[in-house]
């Protein structure tokens, strides 16, 4: 309706496509540019280069074949965690818990993975990653259902529910599931059986191939699927969804399960795939960076996967660049928000590009409390 | 009709019986603890009152944000800025008195940054918040430096005769500058919201914009002030943390005191009174958890197993209370009607 023109047929059959991805990206990409940019302002405040500390940054995430396996091995858990985001973002429901998630993921496919011993591994990693999710799936259900039933909002629960699981972790890791081998005085549980670590699938991590399919698998339940529409359907409008018949209750608790599962995978395969045990202050600010990603992402469970990308292109450097030029490895939080809030003040940055307000899928989470 | 019923004053005709009898309650058995045990019972209840010193200043923010109808989730982001920079003016100035001024201005500014992108970028409430609590974890953890020291903290100051009351005197009557003056704000903001016409205001634009737009009040600016106040709140919290409770400044050292803040709001119905007693039932938690070492010995043998919990049990304890909190009585409490919305002209 805002459009003057009229489209040519042209662009209607084979442009279109094309120019309305690049209008959806336009916002995200204009965005991290900006928080890049005044990123470099606070790195010269406080007195350092930025472009010897953004050259260290990129070279330490993408300039070499180790480098981008940093990168791919600090992506996946992201993909998790953005998708475990999106996901519940369509449902209208905002999961800041995806942190303590993780780490009931984590935590139970390392016990998993150290208590059973001599199981082949085509069932031990799988029933491992399998137990990982359902507790981050159970561990959000718990917000889920005090949402369906009594209206407590999820922003607050899942945020507690991250302190809960990391005292609850913190004891099973320096309790009954310490690492009682000699010699060990931190807490941390064993290392898992070398049957239920994964392996690298020519050359590519296996979780790095999980990351991707379940992306692909989040995208068709969200668009294919008759639950998915439901759970658009009650994002979108709860009023509308209730007198279309949807079960607003069922749905809520739902999303929250479907992304504590992603999570609780996320952490399970963190697990596995790349620590092999479980420690506390594991993956610490999870939940936040999957917050921006999923945004940064416009909640598109595909788009997730290069907005991961970037995120972990940041994360593998961060070291590099505080060896290389003395800035500290924080900053790279400070540029994450700074992306998160253009992201999320689009109109900024379209006002910089002198963009139209385009009639996207917008998702609105300040419906108040108990509602 | 519904709008006359909740602008009116709380109603002062039926007394809440159940609240009486659960303080009365409450009441007793700190006497009869304190006949037991009186240096322990005196040493939680102070502990109670200085730990709730930040839980209710959060939640005052709060209530002065959402009676205006703009959320705020992002009261423990000010309070972490406000707690990294307050210290810093201490070790800058080694003024006590200008970093907590400090402080205050810091959660102004934050506060201020909050309503600009809630009211006036019309971001959504929720993501504004968050963006304030990332934004807080990276830019403190950022410029902080370790080993930096200060020369000290705000000290408790004993109101001579009142001190010496039993229970009442150590409680109430000898505590640090802040701790006092959350106390004196709880009363302040209670007269501001329900007693005077700028708080008249304040709930008529938290509850139906549209209806105080027609009779002259300008929404968004009186949304702006409340907002600013509220950061300003938020920003005294995070100065009672450095500049009170602990003396220096630790990451991430809010440890979701913001978030408690806001499940306590909710619990007293979104008035300061109501918010004071959730948030003491917080500092209780808090204060059994600080106290555990100091009172394992004294426990009566039938509580004797407390003491022999793992630590992280008690951590878990003022979170596990938030949450069920939260689901006890949000259903029961009605928000501000207009609250998360953009108010837009027509």
């Amino acid at each position: 309706m805002e459009r003057a023109e009229l489209p040519s047929p042209l662009q209607a059959s084979r442009l279109a496509p094309v120019r309305s991805l690049l209008r959806a990206m336009i916002v995200p990409i204009m965005s991290v540019i900006v928080a890049l940019a005044i990123g470099a302002v606070i790195i010269s405040l406080s007195g350092a280069n930025p472009l010897v500390a953004y050259s260290a940054l990129f070279e330490g995430g993408l300039g070499s074949g180790r480098a981008i396996g940093r990168t791919l091995e600090k992506a996946t858990p992201l993909i998790f965690g953005g998708l475990a985001v999106s996901l519940a973002f369509k449902c209208g429901l905002f999961n800041i818990g995806a942190q303590g998630q993780l780490l009931l993921g984590a935590i139970f496919a390392a016990f998993i993975g150290f208590s059973l011993q001599g199981l082949p591994a085509v069932v031990h990693i799988p029933l491992a990653l399998l137990v990982g999710a359902i507790m981050g799936a159970l561990w959000a259900a718990i917000a889920g259902t005090l949402k369906a039933l009594t209206g407590a909002h999820e922003v607050i629960t899942t945020i507690m529910l991250n302190f809960v699981a990391f005292n609850l972790t913190d004891w099973l890791s320096d309790g009954p599931w310490k690492d009682r081998s000699p010699g060990n005085i931190v807490a941390r549980t064993p290392a898992v059986a070398p049957e239920a670590r994964l392996p690298d699938i020519a050359g590519v991590p296996l979780g790095m191939i999980l990351a991707v399919l379940a992306a692909i698998a989040v995208w068709w339940l969200i668009w294919r699927t008759t639950i998915g529409f439901e759970l658009r359907t009650v994002g979108q409008n709860a009023s509308a969804a209730r007198y279309a018949g949807i079960s607003v209750r069922r749905m809520t608790v739902l999303a929250m399960v479907a992304s504590g599962f992603l999570a609780g995978l996320g952490g399970a395969v963190e697990t596995l795939g790349v620590v092999g045990r479980f420690q506390p202050g594991f993956n610490v600010g999870l939940g936040f960076q999957a917050i921006t990603i999923a945004l940064l992402a416009r909640t598109n469970p595909i788009a997730v996967i290069p907005a991961s990308l970037l995120i972990g292109v940041m994360q593998a450097g961060a070291s590099r660049m505080q060896f290389n030029s003395g800035v500290a490895s924080e900053i790279i939080d400070v540029i994450q928000a700074i992306i998160l809030f253009f992201v999320a003040a689009d109109s900024i940055i379209r006002w910089i590009l002198r963009l139209r307000a385009e009639e996207g899928e917008r998702v609105t989470l300040s419906s108040g409390w108990g509602s | 009709m519904q709008i006359t019923d909740t602008l009116a004053r709380p109603s002062v005709a039926r007394l809440p019986w159940v609240t009486i009898g659960v303080w009365g309650g409450l009441a007793i058995l700190v006497l009869v603890a304190y006949a037991r045990a009186p240096q322990a019972t005196t040493a939680v209840l102070t502990s109670t009152i200085r730990q709730s010193t930040p839980i209710i200043l959060g939640a005052l923010a709060g209530i002065m944000c959402e009676r205006s109808g703009v959320i705020n989730i992002g009261i423990e982001g000010m309070m972490l800025i406000a707690a990294f920079l307050g210290f810093m003016f201490n070790v800058w100035t080694g003024d006590l008195l200008l970093a907590t001024m400090g402080a205050l201005l810091v959660g102004a500014a934050v506060g201020a940054f909050h309503a600009l992108m809630s009211i006036t970028l019309k971001v959504d409430q929720i993501i504004a918040g968050t963006v304030i609590n990332i934004l807080a974890v990276g830019l403190t953890g950022y410029f902080y430096q370790q080993g930096l020291t200060t020369r000290g903290k705000l000290t408790p100051v004993s109101i001579p005769v009142l001190a010496d009351i039993p229970i009442i005197g150590p409680v109430f009557f000898s505590n640090p500058p802040i701790t006092y003056a959350s106390l004196v704000l709880i009363v302040v903001i209670h007269v501001l919201l329900f007693r005077t016409v700028w708080g008249l205001r304040t709930r008529a634009v938290g509850e139906h914009p549209a209806a105080a737009d027609t009779v002259g009040i300008a929404v968004n600016r009186v949304r702006y002030i409340n907002v600013i106040i509220g950061g300003m709140l938020a920003g005294l919290a995070g100065g009672f943390l450095t500049l009170e409770s602990v003396g220096s400044f630790e990451r991430n050292m809010t440890n979701g005191r913001g978030f408690v803040s806001l499940a306590v709001m909710i619990f007293g119905k979104w008035t300061p009174f109501g918010a004071w007693g959730g948030s003491l039932l917080f500092g209780f938690a808090n204060a059994l958890q600080s106290q555990i070492q100091f009172l394992k010995n004294q426990l009566p043998p039938w509580l004797a197993w407390i003491g022999d919990l793992p630590p992280q049990f008690i951590g878990m304890l003022p979170y596990v209370l938030t949450i069920a909190v939260l689901a006890g009585f949000v259903g029961r409490a009605r928000p501000p009607a207009a609250i998360g919305k953009v108010y837009e002209k027509e």
